[in-house]
């Protein structure tokens, strides 16, 4: 279960620029996301795509560069989140299918 | 405790222990199921969007100021987490605490707006047994606001220990992962502001 430590405590001395890069990113996509929403008018289907490929990169931005996923276990806690999320998306997108 | 040995610098306080690692890994498999139950509420969520039953319609209520405030908020909240572990990794305990601090401040005000924002719906007559939408438009966003507010009486709980106790190993570990609790439900909120209100805006 030991495994690299090579990432755990790259930016971990002096200024956080991870953290702020991250910051500015989650700030630039959620803008974004509303820009699309507010000012553009494009077609229904076409904007909740595009709001939700915003979604999925604000919540890699979280794993990446705030929970700091990448470090010790990675294999294993990367599993535990995508399975998850891979039985959140039957869950999802199997209610809708079977709704609409 | 205070000065790691050369040996095991790179390796952060909160993963010393294999007590520490452990508990770590159990609390991501934690937050995997955490991410089914939210998606079981999406679910429900999107299935009942149009059965409002003569009653508000998303349109009629979501307004985007609040909205937005509530999700820079949280967003803010989520990076003064982030800098809260980095001066964990530093060994800094009053730069943790401050962090922390001021996490707990931003996420009072975040469940304060959502309580706002509460209270007027159930004043323009959208109660939580009004329609199908919005009974499960308030138990999604109602679960995810409780999430919040355990999250802050967690924190304030942790910080005690830390102003008491200072950096251990045991400590760093409980910080680190109240942390990730934390990020944890920004994720949350980033769909919710997604699917929930901007989709709400559109449909």
């Amino acid at each position: 279960m030991q495994t690299d430590h090579s990432n755990a405590s790259h930016d971990h001395e002096g200024f956080p620029w991870m953290h702020v890069i991250g910051f500015i990113l989650s700030l630039v996509l959620t803008v974004a996301a509303l820009l699309i929403v507010v000012s553009l008018s494009l077609s229904t289907t076409l904007t909740v795509t595009l709001i939700l490929i915003l979604a999925i990169f604000q919540v890699l931005v979280q794993l990446l560069f705030f929970m700091h996923i990448t470090e010790q276990e990675r294999a294993y806690q990367t599993i535990a989140i995508f399975f998850g999320l891979f039985l959140a998306a039957i869950f999802v997108f199997g209610s809708i299918w079977i709704i609409f | 405790m205070s000065q790691p040995s050369s040996l095991n610098q790179s390796t952060p306080l909160e993963y010393s222990t294999e007590d520490g690692r452990l508990k770590i890994f159990g609390f991501w498999v934690f937050l995997g199921a955490e991410v089914i139950l939210f998606s079981c509420l999406f679910a429900s969520y999107m299935v009942y969007l149009h059965r409002t039953a003569g009653g508000p319609t998303p349109n009629d209520l979501y307004d985007v100021k609040e909205f937005m405030i509530e999700t820079f908020l949280l967003l803010t909240s989520s990076f003064t987490c982030g800098l809260a572990t980095h001066e964990l990794r530093r060994n800094n305990k009053t730069g943790v605490i401050v962090w922390f601090i001021i996490t707990l401040i931003l996420g009072l005000g975040f469940v304060g707006m959502e309580a706002h924002e509460f209270v007027d719906y159930v004043g323009e007559g959208a109660k939580l047994s009004t329609s199908a939408f919005l009974t499960s438009f308030f138990t999604l966003v109602g679960t995810h606001g409780c999430h919040v507010s355990l999250g802050i009486l967690w924190i304030s709980g942790i910080l005690i220990q830390t102003a008491r106790h200072g950096i251990n190993a045991v400590t760093a570990r409980k910080l680190f992962i109240v942390g990730l609790y934390w990020h944890f439900l920004d994720v949350v909120w980033v769909f919710i502001f997604t699917v929930v209100y901007l989709t709400g805006m559109v449909l």
